[in-house]
């Protein structure tokens, strides 16, 4: 488990451009399902037939996404600066002292106007990239190329640290999930999703093309369990946490309690989550077409949107067990 | 004098809407000045431009004349003037009293080697932060843009052009009309309205009709223009505050109700009650403008001229002073002619008549 | 430039009340294209089903009809009007312009208090700003309340209201009324100031294999002393989306018309990422989604009554769609997107 999210959180693949990510997930698909494809807009789909059930089973669409946030060039200045905009929901004050690596290699380093040390929360206007140029003709970037953060997973005990814990976790607890799984009555539709850090649109498009009749979306949640946390009950280490309501969606009763059921069934430790911000690709998914009944299934994570996320690998392994058992078992 | 010997308001809108459109920015009134020439000369005895520009119909009273009156309204207009180019944009500055709130994405007429078309020109919203938004443009802010690239701009333009306001005038309803430097050309009209219905009227006392320069900039041409002239009596014409919603409601005036006669330390209060009681005894509706102080016109220099001057003022109210979009009832500049001609034929036979003194 | 671009500019249509613009294009538009209609929500989409060469594609173009502008809310005892914006307007720059309301285009100004705005630091918001139209009657709330600005050259630019969208139904008009192999949709789309809503609605009828909106952008290329991005520059050649607000255009797409552009010697620039929205943002996400990028003609000051543009830009973009559809754009996709 750990050594598959450390691969996955090594791979670059901010908003827009999964391609290198969907390319890294798709061969741990061989063998594990009966069809991969990708559709128009880059989300990856994995399908696997029913395998049992008699045709009592649903087809169920599981999300995880594959982007990642991070940040675009829009000027590179005559010193070979470069100014940028952000690429989903990169909090400022997170950005000094940190440094985001480019498709082709290139490292940037951020700096501050006037100073390397922010008195307050910069504004965008204020902050700029250093590419290691002398100039705009030696910049190895241009106007449009992308970077994500990028700092060196680490490991203490069971507690992760990496840039990029969402959403790669959550793509490897539903590799996972399609490797444990031995039988199903579902119809399993495994979707690696794109552009969700920017407004669910992955989801959006491939909700509306494979019309599931189930959703369940598996993404990173924030936790309370930290000093002056935002009251929240969710903590690390203590179980996959089973949505409740967040921003933009409140879950399915049905399967809210589907996933309950089999979580106190095989007695998996688990955690109810009400998210007073922030959001998941079953949002989107739950009001396509004619509406999807929709749940997520979260990993808490710390300091989620900062280029150092910390999540706890038995969380993970925990929410394989939840979605294999949930997976195999009729819905109520 | 019968009733169809008054102008109509599509009279006065025609001739308002061809002196509102051309320029005339304080210190470069010619154009303005030759059209307003255009109409005066017909009026008018003789004519005459003085040394800054101001210009003078003289109009011949009786064989043996009681006095001079003379009738003072300034020309120019608020304008900009080029202080810098700057990659292939005009940088300016105000000339006299511009309202910068109301100069963004305004369209202007540079005053170059030819006219030039342009606009005033600001960064787009979409680019800027919040806090950025949330401030009023600053003049440093600001650019003139007439599509040139640096170096035509270079050919056409100069450093000291005079810009104006770009923009035509226009009916609006209720007897309205809008446009832009109707301060102070309303009074112009004004002016030659008085003098066409005098016509037909004899009038004891000469007439110096003075069209004023730099009015907006400090009242520059009334001031010389009075001392050359050394009338016995004048009267300055002018616009005034209109009532509007943000208006300071002490000073400003209804409008569509009349002239406003002028009234305090800057206006001779014989001359004052000679204006009111032929608004009464005309029927012309009319009201009264309270100045504590300066008045901010013409009225202001043209009183301390030489050994002084009883001085009166009759104004028009506008709304929206100052900005590209000022308005004016057209019926009041219909009424402040006709008061001024009515009060001109009324002005006394001796000129012991306005001696303060006799006032109690 | 031409006459339907002056024709497109001079006409009033702010989201909700595009019939005019409408008219125009329809009229202009019917000889050339074999079908022409109107759907629910007013977006006129013009069809021409191409040579039906094997191999090629439908492509929808989209270019929004509808202005920023104002509508009437209210009639006050004075005779003023209250009005709010109808798409994004700039506060600052509303004080003293001349406007133009209702259909039948009663003139108006919108008010400037001599005393107190003048000396405030404060930005008016739209809500404490008056339209005075003399006390004109006729006037109902709902009322569109338009720029009043004309079409004419500025230099070496063009100048008119509303380029944004404008120059884009222009180039739009002018792409339909030639002939590709490929089938052409062309859509011009209504509400796109108040959240890209006509672009969806057509994508989901149309169902194209691929979408380019034809924009007119933001330019910020005025005098500054530091060194960060015009957004767009006039007369450096169309300007193509890597990323807005909106959406992520398709890199495959993206690569489409820069090749194309230096192949036939066509300038062109990326727009700064990040920076506004276009019928993309709905278009991209219709139905199992849809691979578009959005190609536009920089503007300076869009969303005011005057914007200028160049109309060297106009053409540039007009031969590099053309250039684009008649070569790789016509065909489908291949799976490489990077």
């Amino acid at each position: 488990m750990r050594e598959l999210i450390e691969e996955l959180c090594s791979v670059y693949g901010p908003s827009g451009q999964e391609e290198r990510i969907s390319e890294a997930i798709a061969p741990h698909l061989d063998g594990l399902v009966d069809e991969v494809r990708s559709d128009r807009l880059g989300n990856l789909i994995a399908v696997k037939h029913p395998t049992d059930g008699g045709g009592n089973g649903k087809r169920i669409m599981l999300a995880a996404h594959m982007d990642e946030i991070g940040v675009m060039v829009t000027h590179v200045d005559a010193q070979g600066f470069c100014r940028f905009t952000t690429i989903g929901g990169v909090l400022t004050s997170s950005l000094i002292g940190n440094r985001v690596e480019f498709a082709n290699g290139v490292e940037g380093a951020f700096g501050l106007e006037g100073s390397a040390i922010a008195r307050e929360r910069p504004t965008l206007q204020k902050l700029f990239l250093d590419v290691g140029a002398t100039g705009k003709e030696d910049a190895q970037v241009q106007v449009g190329d992308t970077a994500v953060f990028r700092s060196s997973f680490g490991a203490v005990g069971d507690r992760l640290f990496a840039a990029n814990l969402d959403d790669r976790i959550g793509c490897a607890v539903l590799i996972q999930a399609l490797r444990e799984l031995e039988s199903s009555p579902h119809e399993i539709l495994a979707v690696f999703t794109v552009q969700e850090e920017v407004g669910t649109r992955g989801a959006t498009t491939a909700g509306y093309g494979l019309e599931p009749e189930i959703m369940l979306a598996i993404d990173v949640t924030a936790t309370g369990d930290f000093p002056q946390a935002t009251p929240m009950e969710v903590a690390l280490g203590k179980g996959p946490a089973i949505k409740i309501m967040d921003r933009r969606m409140i879950a399915h009763p049905m399967v809210r309690s589907w996933l309950e059921s089999a979580a106190q069934t095989h007695e998996i430790p688990y955690q109810l989550e009400v998210l007073e911000y922030g959001t998941t690709d079953a949002a989107a998914v739950q009001v396509s077409r004619a509406g999807v009944p929709a749940g997520t299934v979260s990993i808490p994570c710390r300091y989620v949107h900062t280029p150092s996320q910390v999540a706890d690998c038995n969380d993970a392994r925990n929410a394989v067990r939840l979605l294999v058992n949930a997976l195999s078992s009729e819905l109520p | 004098m019968t009733s169809d010997s008054l102008p109509s308001e599509t009279d006065i809108f025609s001739l308002l809407k061809e002196l509102s459109e051309t320029p005339g920015v304080s210190g470069q009134e010619e154009r303005v000045r030759a059209c307003i020439s255009d109409h005066l000369a017909p009026l008018v005895d003789e004519l005459r431009t003085d040394t800054l520009g101001n210009h003078t119909g003289y109009k011949r009273g009786a064989d043996v004349p009681v006095g001079r009156i003379m009738l003072a309204a300034h020309m120019d207009e608020i304008g900009l003037i080029v202080t810098r180019l700057e990659q292939g944009f005009l940088r300016f500055a105000p000339v006299g009293g511009v309202d910068l709130g109301a100069l963004p994405a305004q369209e202007v007429m540079v005053h170059g080697r030819d006219d030039l078309p342009g606009l005033i020109a600001s960064r787009p919203p979409h680019v800027l932060s919040v806090e950025e938004r949330g401030k009023p443009f600053t003049q440093a802010e600001l650019f003139i843009d007439v599509g040139l690239p640096a170096d035509a701009l270079a050919r056409s333009v100069s450093v000291g052009d005079f810009v104006s306001v770009r923009q035509s005038a226009s009916r609006l309803g209720n007897g309205q009309a809008t446009g832009k430097a109707l301060d102070n050309r309303v009074s112009v009209v004004v002016l030659l309205e008085a003098l066409r219905l005098l016509q037909r009227r004899s009038h004891a006392w000469d007439i110096f009709a003075v069209v004023t320069v730099q009015e907006e900039i400090g009242l520059r041409g009334a001031k010389t223009a009075t001392f050359e002239v050394a009338p016995d009596v004048g009267i300055a014409l002018d616009v005034a505050y209109a009532e509007q919603p943000g208006a300071a409601a002490d000073e400003a005036l209804p409008m569509g109700c009349g002239p406003a006669i002028g009234l305090g330390p800057n206006i001779h209060p014989v001359l004052k009650g000679l204006l009111v009681s032929t608004a009464e005894r005309n029927e012309i509706p009319h009201t009264v403008e309270a100045l504590p102080g300066n008045s901010g016109t013409d009225a202001w220099a043209m009183q301390i001229s030489q050994s002084g001057i009883p001085t009166a003022l009759i104004s028009v109210p506008i709304r929206n002073m100052h900005t590209p979009v000022e308005s004016v009832a057209l019926k009041d500049i219909e009424r402040s002619a006709r008061l001024l001609a009515e009060a001109i034929c009324d002005l006394p036979d001796d000129l012991s008549a306005l001696a303060l003194d006799n006032q109690g | 430039m031409d006459e339907l671009l002056e024709k497109l500019s001079n006409a009033r249509g702010v989201a909700g009340q595009e019939g005019e613009v409408r008219a125009i294009l329809r009229e202009e538009l019917a000889s050339h294209v074999e079908d022409i209609t109107v759907d629910s929500i007013g977006n006129l989409i013009a069809r021409k089903r191409g040579s039906n060469e094997e191999g090629q594609q439908r492509v929808m173009l989209a270019a929004h009809m509808d202005e920023v502008g104002g509508m009437v809310m209210r009639r006050n005892s004075d005779g003023t009007l209250n009005f709010r914006s109808v798409g994004g307007l700039d506060p600052r720059i509303l004080p003293g312009k001349r406007v133009t309301i209702g259909a039948s285009a009663v003139p108006g100004v919108i008010m400037r208090a001599p005393h107190a705005a003048r000396s405030s630091k404060r930005v008016m918001p739209i809500t404490e700003l008056l339209i005075d139209t003399g006390g004109a009657g006729g006037i109902v709330p709902g009322d569109m309340v338009t720029f009043e600005s004309s079409y004419e050259q500025y230099g070496q630019l063009l100048k008119g209201k509303s380029f944004d969208d404008r120059v884009g139904c222009y180039i739009l008009a002018e792409l339909l009324k030639s002939e590709f192999a490929c089938e052409l949709v062309g859509v011009f789309t209504v509400q796109e100031e108040i959240g890209l809503r006509g672009a969806g609605v057509a994508a989901y009828a149309v169902q194209p294999d691929v979408a380019v909106a034809l924009e007119g952008t933001v330019a910020d290329d005025l005098p500054r002393q530091e060194d960060i991005s015009p957004t767009t520059e006039l007369g450096k050649g169309p300007a193509i989306s890597v990323m807005d607000r909106s959406a992520h255009a398709d890199r495959r797409l993206v690569r489409i018309l820069t090749e194309t552009a230096d192949a036939h010697d066509i300038p062109w620039q990326f727009k700064q990422p990040g920076v506004g929205g276009t019928d993309v943002g709905s278009i991209h996400l219709a139905r199992g989604g849809v691979p578009a990028v959005a190609v536009a003609v920089p503007c300076r000051y869009i969303h005011t009554p005057a914007a200028l543009m160049d109309p060297a830009d106009v053409r540039d973009t007009i031969q590099l769609m053309s250039k684009a559809l008649a070569g790789p754009l016509g065909r489908p996709l291949g799976a490489e997107r990077s």
